[in-house]
């Protein structure tokens, strides 16, 4: 049973010659064909995986190995990979064979980890529980009735149940935290511009970063190191050098002062919810941090803003999908007109096709002013609020979502309820700084998430105070029932 | 009534990098379609584009040639709209904050008056592919090769009141920034071409009259017709009442007129907003300082340098400076052989550019390197051979006979110089034509031409003119 390990433990299993690499990979290729009710993924890669888990014993044998040398994985299939079908969720592009690999998956693959196949997601990442995926809804492993969250759901609802012990996600609003949160997983988005997006299919440009979905703190810090650092294709990659994330985890948190933001502890948070980020923060005082309470006045402005920039910079985006050169093409097509219109038309789900529409008309000329620079102005007022937060504080937490997981179907037709789910993780990626979700205490059975928010760069510490929290707490332990018990 | 136009030019200006201005694919002209575009160029999915630097250090010469404002921080922003042939579905340009300001250039009018027009801006984008619309029946071809080409969009001012000022800035513009080496300057190639605005107005009206834009001309006589014709019809139209709409023409060259494009395409609404994969463009003092000190000396500077330098008046200087090769060629060839500037000047101006205009071709390409017509110039400055022999060596050497040298001595073209042998040939005319002797003898001076005639003849015009004269006039006063 080596499904419930973490890749730190699987990586010292694998180094000491426990098992191989390819025993690993296999029990983890059958576990996914088992479980595939549940969706997580798009694509499996059955041989690619065991070619390269026979790479990386090899290497191990040689004595070559590095960390995560021989560990499989998942990656959200918004990363290229290339020789291997990468959808984004969508039928856009349900046959694209993807022509080159992402500098994420580049980095992984010269870790010598195994890919396993490509997760599932929210179409072109847009959406909150994985149910805009051309390739189905994904199935929270906690309870299959409920939704996993999203855009990144097959991700985590793969690391949650033992399909993989790591995964790949993108976090353009909240993608990898309120997943993460929903799935009762530890998931990080980076600074923006410490992760490259060369190869990672755009959503928004200013908002989109990839990072880990994890069963731990100190899982996120092992990959973070493979996929973090400059890379000249991306030119809004930060040149700047890579803490090692994993060298810190053990310090301590005394004197850590945590920034409490008064608008994420308002009336109307869920007093379950508060009840459980409160305990966490207990928790924290208890290992020496100091509870500060500030005002980020700016916050109820994150959705509205982000719901200008994220559809603008996606209509953009989105354009190249035309039907001329890859993709899906509508049949017959009459004129250039016509195959344009029915093959995006056809291509793109509901989802999709409102936030292009709601993009289109935030730049037309007339509109631009009052929508897109009005929201770049507010941009930088929320960015104001996090800069003065981060003078008084080292870290900022609340929830990082207002529900727990909820029903598949129940706001599949009220797209602004859907965007309430991410009410407290957008700001993040406005401002562009570095956010984690932590589990903690469950509410009514299902995982609740903390949320760390850390000023510019301080991942090193974020994971540090956040792996502080896990040698406490046990939260993160939980497993979800029926894909633990017994055997494989 | 009388009326006035104003006119208005964009230029294109493809810029000379090796590799494209967001990929590292090469630009080299006419590769086979699609061999030269990346995934970048193709717009997969995933794909960023990384800035060329040298494309930026291009304009930026370009802007302080023109003496204009170079934007500290300038803008990459998305013009959005759908086309087969631009991959991404918008094209990386720059909008509200353009790299090269507002600068000036100076024009000669053909009244020899110059006229200073000013250039409100240029900024930096890429190219889009071809469609290609031929070969495929039925269907349409894209070549992306050109997808992602670096441009240099060079706008200026409405200040432009006939076709022939806007043929000189055309010239002008195309002379600068073949100057700086930023541009090729091919206009077959694609490599320079120009939009223009055309309006015309009631003589003293303030306000434009509506502006017709015609596209995408590739070549100064094309762009003097194509503004003639298209004023022509402006007039014409709203003399009989009518009005002219403000839309995109083409300029047809075969049937000599321009045509409404269709509507569909001014219906865009571009939806321009900055780029977000690329970082605001910052130029510092240092770079610009840098950037000053490798601008090559400019047309203006040379010609007044070729004034000093070399005593030629401003006519000569303006001509050979007109281009930078052409002024590299002559500078090449009087410091070669060190010959007269004045005589080179003008047998640069005259002999040579006669046979280059004839031929068709650039003095790039000239067949007499300015090493062999440094040879030829040097012979005729020694007298070795006459002005009208020296055509016949330039026409041999134009055919590849070698230097002047060689083709003086193989085609026994040298100039007879030899007092000895001239008198014998001179003395014997004289006895074989005693009866004009006589006149001259009786005070006919001009019967001399009789005389200097018999002599070229007898020499196959190898005698000089100025020594048979005074040859001439010692025999016959002997």
């Amino acid at each position: 049973m080596l499904h419930n390990k973490s890749i730190t433990e699987l990586s010292a299993g694998l180094a000491a010659g426990e098992y191989s690499s390819a025993e690993l990979t296999k029990q983890y290729l059958q576990r996914i064909d088992q479980h595939a009710d549940l969706n997580c993924y798009i694509t499996v890669d059955q041989e690619g995986a065991l070619h390269q888990a026979a790479e990386a014993d090899k290497l191990i044998a040689s004595g070559g190995a590095g960390p995560l040398t021989g560990v499989p994985l998942a990656h959200k299939d918004i990363f290229l990979t290339e020789g291997l079908r990468t959808t984004c969720g969508s039928r856009m592009l349900e046959n694209f064979i993807a022509p080159y690999d992402a500098t994420v998956v580049t980095n992984i693959k010269q870790a010598g980890m195994v890919t396993l196949g490509k997760a599932n997601m929210d179409e072109f990442a847009m959406g909150s529980s994985n149910e805009n995926s051309y390739f189905g809804s994904v199935l929270n492993p906690w309870n299959i009735k409920m939704v996993p969250g999203g855009s990144s759901g097959g991700s985590a609802a793969a690391v949650a149940a033992g399909l993989a012990p790591i995964a790949t996600a993108t976090d353009t609003g909240g993608s990898i935290r309120q997943p993460a949160a929903l799935c009762g997983l530890t998931g990080m988005k980076p600074t923006y511009g410490r992760v490259s997006r060369w190869g990672m299919v755009a959503f928004a440009s200013s908002l989109d970063q990839a990072g880990p979905m994890a069963q731990s703190a100190e899982d996120c810090a092992l990959l973070m190191n493979t996929i973090s650092g400059f890379d000249a294709k991306d030119s809004t990659c930060m040149d700047r050098p890579v803490d090692d994330y994993h060298a810190n985890l053990n310090d301590s948190l005394e004197g850590l002062r945590v920034g409490l933001p008064r608008e994420y502890f308002s009336d109307e948070l869920d007093p379950a919810m508060r009840k459980v980020v409160d305990d966490a923060l207990k928790v924290y005082e208890g290992l020496g941090a100091q509870l500060i309470e500030i005002d980020l006045p700016n916050t109820h402005l994150s959705i509205p803003v982000y719901y200008i920039v994220a559809p603008a910079e996606c209509s953009s985006n989105l354009s190249r999908f035309d039907g001329v050169r890859y993709g899906y093409r509508c049949d017959d097509p009459k004129d250039l007109d016509d195959l344009y219109s029915r093959s995006r038309g056809e291509g793109f789900g509901a989802e999709v096709t409102r936030r292009i529409m709601i993009g289109t008309y935030a730049l037309s000329s007339g509109y631009y002013d009052a929508y897109y620079l009005k929201a770049q102005q507010l941009r930088r007022l929320i960015k104001e609020d996090f800069e003065k937060a981060f003078e008084q504080v080292d870290v900022i937490m609340g929830p990082t979502s207002p529900d727990v997981a909820f029903p598949i179907g129940a706001k599949a037709d009220d797209p602004v309820d859907m965007y309430l789910s991410d009410i407290y993780t957008i700001s993040a990626n406005l401002a562009g700084l570095p956010a984690m979700s932590l589990p903690v205490e469950q509410v009514n059975q299902l995982p609740a998430g903390l949320q760390l928010i850390g000023n510019y760069w301080s991942e090193a510490r974020m994971l540090n105070i956040a792996h502080q929290f896990q040698q406490k707490t046990a939260w993160h332990q939980q497993k979800p029932v029926g894909f633990f018990e017994g055997g494989s | 009534m009388s009326w006035e136009t104003v006119i208005g030019l964009e230029i294109h200006a493809q810029l000379a990098t090796q590799s494209k201005i967001f990929s590292a694919s090469s630009t080299a002209y006419g590769a086979e379609p699609n061999k030269q575009a990346s995934v970048i160029d193709l717009g997969m999915p995933g794909v960023l584009p990384v800035l060329n630097e040298k494309a930026v250090a291009m304009a930026v010469k370009f802007g302080l040639a023109i003496d204009a404002e170079i934007a500290p921080r300038s803008v990459f922003a998305r013009k959005n709209y759908f086309y087969p042939d631009l991959p991404k579905g918008y094209q990386i340009s720059q909008f509200e904050l353009p790299i090269v300001g507002l600068g000036k250039l100076e024009i000669e009018l053909e009244s020899g008056d110059t006229k200073v027009i000013g250039v409100t801006r240029a900024h930096l984008e890429e190219d889009a592919g071809k469609s290609l619309h031929e070969d495929f029946d039925g269907m349409t071809g894209i070549d992306l090769n050109r997808a992602g080409t670096p441009l240099l969009e060079i706008v200026s001012e409405p200040e432009m009141a006939n076709a022939k000022e806007a043929v000189a800035y055309m010239k002008k513009i195309h002379s600068l920034v073949k100057y700086l080496g930023i541009c090729d300057g091919n206009m077959q190639e694609g490599s320079f071409r120009c939009d223009a605005n055309v309006s015309v107005r009631p003589k003293g009206q303030e306000e434009f009259g509506t502006r017709a834009e015609i596209k995408n001309i590739n070549s100064f006589r094309f762009v003097e017709r194509a503004i003639n014709h298209e004023v022509n019809r402006q007039i014409d139209l709203i003399e009989d009442g009518g009005t002219v709409v403000q839309e995109t023409r083409l300029y047809d060259p075969d049937r000599d007129e321009t045509r409404s494009m269709r509507s569909k395409e001014e219906a865009n609404d571009y939806r321009y907003f900055p780029d977000p994969d690329l970082l605001p463009v910052e130029i510092t003092q240092d770079f610009l300082s840098q950037m000053r000190q490798k601008l090559p000396e400019l047309p203006e500077q040379k010609k007044q340098r070729f004034i000093e330098q070399y005593s030629l008046s401003d006519y000569d200087a303006s001509a050979l400076t007109s281009n930078r090769a052409t002024a590299e060629y002559f500078e090449e060839a009087i410091k070669l052989e060190s010959t007269d500037p004045k005589l080179t000047a003008n047998w640069v101006m005259g002999e040579l550019s006669a046979a280059l205009n004839e031929h068709n071709l650039d003095i790039e390409a000239s067949p007499v390197s300015a090493e062999l017509f440094a040879t030829l110039v040097k012979r005729i400055e020694d007298q070795t051979v006459s002005g009208k022999l020296a055509k016949e060596v330039f026409e041999f050497m134009w055919q590849g006979e070698g230097d002047a040298d060689t083709i003086i001595e193989k085609r026994g073209l040298k100039q007879i110089t030899d007092t000895g042998a001239l008198e014998e040939v001179i003395s014997t005319i004289l006895k074989e034509n005693p009866d004009q002797v006589e006149q001259f003898k009786a005070g006919n001076d001009k019967i001399i031409g009789f005389f200097v005639g018999k002599v070229m003849q007898q020499t196959k015009g190898k005698a000089n003119p100025v020594q048979v004269n005074e040859l001439l006039q010692k025999l016959l006063q002997a």
